[in-house]
């Protein structure tokens, strides 16, 4: 065979192959591995790691919150930890996740490529990223960070009396990861595409990666030395922000939102390729308005530096400066409408299977528009005045990172498991616990929309002059631990499946797409020959046509 | 338990134009937010594979369609932005005429003064309805947000420069003072009350000195004097080198400097009073002054007399009143169980800041931020 | 290139790949191409590193206009100016070893090189006067500051914050840059076929000596030459 296509000429692979997996089994191997693949696994074990402590965090918090009077921890303890909370789930859960398993893993396979760009770079970038995390938590076992993820000055520089230092050297770590990852991507998707694999048939996980690593080249460098001024501040006492020594705390704000706000469309955009994916894979259809999703990706990437005063309308900078921002941030939201309607009418006429990667592709439909025009009463200023600081605020990006985020990424780590891992996991299971972690979501975090509506401020340990606060922050928690109930039972059935899942086909789905052309999981140089793209992204006509859906209607191996 | 309010309560003149927006935006996400995705949910279940569904001729790409669903949120987000931004505007220009207040936010505390007549209060502000109130607002360290949820305003504190921040009140009741913005460790405790107040209360107030007008039992017009007199500088909840404890003083056995001992019953406190040294307790010399009885400043009319003898009476004891306009720290709770009664100290001058967590505060190099307000108005 | 299982080992194991054609790329040009690809995005995620201090130095420049230009007469012109030469005069002969470099030119490039090195070390043994003399002058910020005489203290700070940060952050940059010209000037001199055989790494060397270049020539009028 000297070509493969994107239709997948290519029958199943002999079982008995070595793979990317298996090929070579040292510590060694894996530690050092230039592999894409292998770097994407690890990946994927890191993050789970820093996962469960963010999520012990998160059920610290909820836990201490049942009460006016908190429970069980100390004012200066809870502080900590809804810091190391936020601090981990952001630098060291959403900002890498997506790009750094699925990315690293399907990149390029997607565009028919042996590896990325650069190889030892991108294993540097996992490094990188798991030093600065070692760092993390060492600031967190050596006494915690008690300066919110946001880390404004003069608090952070000059009051704060925890392990700063620490947490913001790993972060600045991890800002260098995810530019190294960004620059290999960006390299990967100009250079490395197979023959045939045009611009416009790239899948369009492909295109929101390539925006994504554009914000994060252009805003990740200002975010580090705005922290490292920050620290300067702190450690040398070289005064940039504090106005006891001459300078400005509300340029912090700026310089760090500069990057923070694009930053949240680094977690979001990703997990918009994903769910791209999934529903024009599950709807057997291609992506409506294919060009509109693509552009828009690149339009909120160039809008979303523009809008970043939006966090600070009530911080002293202009009135008129707000004005702008409040105008922009509105403009962005069209974009993503546009989004969100093409995906609905992807659905329209298709052939849906409902399975669990779908199921997590419909629930992030519905808590994403959520968390999305909640931003909207953000944006309006008059409300913000109310709103901001407040669990309403809180409410909306959890809607907008957990249920939009992180279930996009857990969406994509369905749909590719097989692809991964070669086995199948329980699919009637995923899709149960899909639905328990979509209730126990809206249990978690709506009442908190009301009960920050109410004036109840974030960061508050104690609320007893408002007890009335009380019945909605129960509800939350009772949310949480079914919250995490599902994530429990989604990292068990996922663990079980790699000994005892069914062995998955090379194309369990029945997928369009080149990472399904070969065998699961890849050989280690992923394609035998280069490919060549003769066909259209999505082409499930096509498909269909040359009878390739018989056969992939239900998961192969799935009981 | 059991309660489950669904709106604050909308206590200033913002509140009558923020709340409607609110609403309005409310009734757009959830018509145009829940049609979405009951769409979805509806052609996931109708294209479900093996239903009989009508598959044909299915689209790609539509560019009508597109325009239209990027022309109309873009009108209805231009309709919000527009609103949004007037009511800002607004929000952030004070009227002319407004009444003028000070705030002084430092870790963890308000610290408020009244314009026109001087009175301060900390932990507390207390308004007249009907009239613009206008805050100038700065802080002493860290970023701080001045937020009263019910009057729908909130502005940052920030050290170094200026805020402003107003509005009216518009009914009279007892509202909620927070501070939003992450300052440290009793974030969640710097904060208190607000009373909205009829004008003539109010002028009745600020003639009292900041006293509660509202008529008091004795024991709470005691309480008030022991505030006004300044006596917690020395007297507070634990004994310290300044005096000792009044808490539960009423009918226990004193013992005295010269071996004598004494039952602490009315008459013996109102000699402490009026003639400390007459009895000094054991431990302790004669620092306290003697109060004149009279009607003249400083001194306490034996009118005055009785309610503080009623009030110290009940200190230590469930009767104690937990009056939070007394002052704003004394609000009875202090679950900070680490320092109890340590709020009650710093009540006594509002601006007696220096007194309490030189640690905080060691990056002021001598520049308190509200000598530059005093020297200000 | 066939992905035999005795390879793939090999490859797994030892990583590095002697000769210049790295496995994952299909031909020298596609290895080149995104060499020069990655080495710009780099770039630009330098000038956005760079972009955040300038932007600050503006905003408070524009805020403490007098205290900025009382606290400048306090940097040394002279060397300066010095230093700006010594930099310009380095970024033209690592030009010329770039060009050599495409010529395969092994002699050229080495000539090219040892100037370069000379003028980075140069630069940073001058900086190290200059920083000398503002410490001499109790001008670094910090508690012992002193301003100098007509400038008031915070604003004057934060003018020397920002030279030290600013030319701080540069002189490592200086460092780092003496280490890659170091390492490439090494591989040359060894006849590494990677360089030799191959001038887009000595071109990305090129590209980051400019660029370190072009910073300071920002700097100097910033920190030097303020107008009145
Ligand atoms: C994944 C992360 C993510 C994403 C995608 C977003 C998306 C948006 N965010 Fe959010 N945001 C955060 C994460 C995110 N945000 C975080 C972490 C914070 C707090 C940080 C902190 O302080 O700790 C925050 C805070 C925040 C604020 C500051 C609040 C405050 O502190 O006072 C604002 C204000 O404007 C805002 C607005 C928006 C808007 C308008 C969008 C838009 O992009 C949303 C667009 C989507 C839609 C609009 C829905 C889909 C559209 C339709 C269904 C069509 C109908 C549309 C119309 C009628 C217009 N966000
Ligand atoms: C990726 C980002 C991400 C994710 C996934 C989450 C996940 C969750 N978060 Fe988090 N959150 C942030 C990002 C994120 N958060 C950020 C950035 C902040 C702001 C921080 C700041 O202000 O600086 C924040 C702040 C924040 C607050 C506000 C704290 C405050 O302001 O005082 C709360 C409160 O409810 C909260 C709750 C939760 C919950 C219940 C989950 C759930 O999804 C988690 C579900 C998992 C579990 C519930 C754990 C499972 C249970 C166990 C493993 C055992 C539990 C043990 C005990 C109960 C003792 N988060
Ligand atoms: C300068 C500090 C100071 C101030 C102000 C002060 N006291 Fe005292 N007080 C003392 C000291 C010291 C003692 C113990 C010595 C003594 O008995 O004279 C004392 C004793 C007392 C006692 C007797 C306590 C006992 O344990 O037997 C009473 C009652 C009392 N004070 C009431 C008051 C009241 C009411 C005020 C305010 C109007 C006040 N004090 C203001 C220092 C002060
Ligand atoms: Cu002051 Cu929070
Ligand atoms: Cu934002």
């Amino acid at each position: 065979m000297s070509s493969i296509t994107a239709t997948g000429t290519i029958p199943a692979a002999e079982p008995a192959e070595k793979n990317y997996l298996n090929v070579t089994t040292t510590f060694k191997s894996w530690a050092l591995t230039h592999d894409h693949k292998r770097i994407g696994v690890m990946y994927l074990v890191t993050i789970a790691i820093f996962f469960a402590v963010g999520s012990l965090m998160a059920g610290l918090i909820r836990a201490e919150l049942t009460s006016p009077t908190g429970n069980f921890l100390e004012s200066e303890t809870y502080n900590k930890v809804f810091t190391a909370h936020g601090v981990i789930m952001i630098f060291w859960v959403l900002l890498a996740a997506v790009p750094g398993i699925l990315g690293n893993f399907v990149i390029p396979l997607m565009i028919g490529a042996r590896d990325v760009a650069f190889p030892r770079l991108n294993l540097l970038s996992y490094y990188f990223f798991v030093g600065g995390g070692l760092l993390a938590i060492a600031a967190v076992l050596s006494g915690g960070v008690d300066t919110g993820w946001t880390f404004y000055v003069p608090y952070a520089s000059l009051y704060s009396n925890s392990q700063v230092g620490l947490a913001v050297t790993g972060a600045f770590l991890a800002g260098f990861s995810s530019i190294f990852t960004a620059v290999n991507f960006i390299v990967t998707v100009h250079k490395m595409r197979a023959p045939g694999m045009t611009w416009f048939r790239l899948p369009l996980f492909i295109w929101s990666a390539y925006a994504t690593s554009l914000i994060v080249v252009l805003g990740t460098p200002v975010v580090a030395i705005t922290l490292m001024m920050m620290l300067a501040e702190r450690t040398l006492h070289i005064g940039f922000f504090s106005p006891e020594l001459g300078g400005d705390p509300v340029l912090f704000q700026h310089l760090f939102w500069f990057y923070s706000h694009p930053a949240v469309y680094i977690m979001i955009l990703p997990s918009f390729g994903v769910q791209s994916e999934l529903l024009a894979a599950f709807s057997r259809k291609r992506v409506f308005g294919y060009h509109f999703v693509a552009f828009s990706s690149l339009a909120i990437a160039v809008l979303g530096f523009l809008v970043w005063g939006h966090h600070m309308f009530v911080s002293s900078q202009s009135m008129y400066q707000g004005v702008v921002f409040s105008l922009i941030t509105f403009l962005i939201a069209v974009p993503t409408a546009v989004k969100i309607f093409n995906w609905t009418s992807t659905i329209y006429k298709g052939t849906v299977r409902l399975h669990a990667p779908m199921i997590y592709a419909i629930s992030f439909m519905g808590l994403f528009i959520i968390g999305g025009l909640t931003g909207l009463y953000l944006s309006t200023m008059s409300t913000d005045i109310h709103l901001t600081n407040t669990y309403f605020v809180v409410a909306h990006f959890h809607y907008v990172m957990v249920g939009g985020a992180i279930t996009g990424l857990l969406g994509g780590i369905h749909y590719w498991w097989p692809k991964m891992f070669g086995k199948m996991y329980p699919d009637r299971l995923a899709q149960i616990t899909a639905i328990i972690v979509f209730l126990g979501f809206n249990l978690t975090f709506f009442p908190q929309f009301i009960v920050g509506w109410l004036g109840m401020p974030r960061r508050y340990h104690y609320y007893y002059l408002e007890p009335q606060f009380q019945p909605y922050n129960i509800m939350s928690s009772m949310g949480a631990s079914i919250l995490g109930l599902g994530f429990l039972i989604t990292g068990g059935y996922l663990i079980w499946s790699l000994k005892f899942g069914a062995k998955a086909t090379s194309n369990p789905w029945g997928a369009h797409g080149l990472e399904w052309t070969i065998p699961s999981p890849p050989d280690l140089h992923n394609f035998p020959t280069t490919p060549i793209v003769t066909d259209d992204v999505y082409d499930y006509e096509a498909l269909d046509a040359a009878g390739l859906s018989g056969g992939v209607v239900a998961p192969q191996g799935v009981s | 338990m059991g309660n489950f309010p669904l709106a604050p309560p909308q206590a200033s003149e913002f509140a009558h134009q923020i709340d409607p927006l609110f609403y309005a935006l409310t009734a757009v996400c959830v018509f145009f937010g829940g049609i979405t995705f009951l769409v979805v949910i509806y052609f996931s279940l109708r294209y479900k594979r093996g239903t009989k569904a009508d598959r044909s001729n299915p689209k790609h790409e539509h560019l009508p369609l597109e325009i239209s669903w990027s022309i109309f949120p873009l009108i209805l987000a231009l309709v919000f932005f527009w609103f949004g931004a007037k009511q800002f505007i607004y929000a952030k220009t004070p009227p002319k005429d407004a009444m003028e207040i000070y705030v002084v936010g430092k870790q963890w505390m308000w610290h408020i003064q009244h314009a026109e007549s001087g009175v301060r209060e900390n932990n507390t502000l207390h308004v007249p309805i009907g009239r613009p109130v206008k805050l100038t607002m700065i802080s002493q360290d860290v970023l701080h947000a001045f937020y009263i949820p019910e009057f729908r305003i909130q502005y940052h504190v920030v050290p170094g420069r200026y805020t402003q921040s107003w509005f009216t009140a518009t009914k009279p009741g007892t509202y909620h003072l927070f501070c939003a913005m992450y300052c440290g460790t009793q974030h969640s405790e710097m904060g208190g009350y607000v009373y909205a107040m009829k004008p003539d209360d109010y002028a009745q107030w600020i003639k009292n000195g900041g006293n509660d007008p509202q008529p008091q039992t004795l024991v709470e017009r005691g309480g008030s004097i022991y505030t006004k007199m300044a006596c917690e500088g020395c007297h507070t909840e634990k004994d310290t080198i300044h005096g000792p404890s009044l808490y539960s003083l009423y009918g226990k056995t004193r013992r005295f400097t010269d071996g004598t001992t004494a039952v602490a019953d009315d008459a013996y406190i109102r000699e402490s009073i009026y003639k400390p040294d007459a009895k000094i307790v054991a431990g302790y010399i004669d620092t306290m002054s003697p109060y004149v009885s009279g009607t003249q400043p400083g001194a306490i009319s034996e009118e005055d007399m009785l309610a503080l003898v009623a009030y110290i009476k009940t200190l230590g004891t469930t009767n104690m009143p937990l009056d939070k306009s007394l002052s704003g720290t004394q609000r009875g709770v202090t679950p900070n169980s680490k320092v109890p009664g340590s709020a009650r100290v710093t009540a006594v001058g509002a601006l007696g800041f220096e007194k309490d967590n030189p640690e905080a505060n060691r990056l002021r190099n001598g520049k308190p931020a509200v000598g530059a307000l005093g020297s200000e108005n | 290139m066939a992905a035999t299982g005795a390879h793939a080992d090999e490859h797994l194991e030892h990583g590095e790949h002697e000769g210049p054609l790295h496995e994952q790329y299909e031909d020298i040009d596609q290895q080149n191409e995104s060499y020069i690809v990655g080495m710009w995005a780099f770039l630009v995620t330098e000038v956005m590193f760079f972009g955040a201090l300038f932007v600050t130095y503006v905003l408070y420049r524009t805020r403490y206009q007098h205290d900025f230009w009382v606290s400048h007469l306090e940097t040394n012109t002279l060397l300066g100016g010095i230093n700006t030469t010594v930099l310009l005069t380095s970024s033209l002969t690592v030009a010329l070893a770039v060009r050599a470099a495409m010529l395969k030119n092994r002699t050229g490039v080495i000539l090219g090189l040892i100037p370069t090195l000379m003028g980075a070390v140069t630069f940073l043994v001058i900086k190290y006067f200059e920083y000398a003399e503002k410490f001499a002058h109790n001008h670094y910020p910090g508690p012992t500051f002193i301003p100098p005489s007509g400038a008031a203290k915070g604003p004057s700070q934060i003018f020397f914050s920002m030279y030290f940060g600013m030319t701080g952050l540069h002189g490592i940059h200086v460092l780092i840059g003496i280490i890659v010209i170091g390492a490439l000037l090494y591989l040359w001199y060894k006849k590494r076929p990677v360089v030799t055989e191959d001038y887009v790494p000595t071109e990305m060397v090129g590209l980051y000596w400019h660029f370190v270049d072009l910073v300071w020539i920002f700097l100097f009028p910033l920190y030097y030459l303020i107008p009145k």
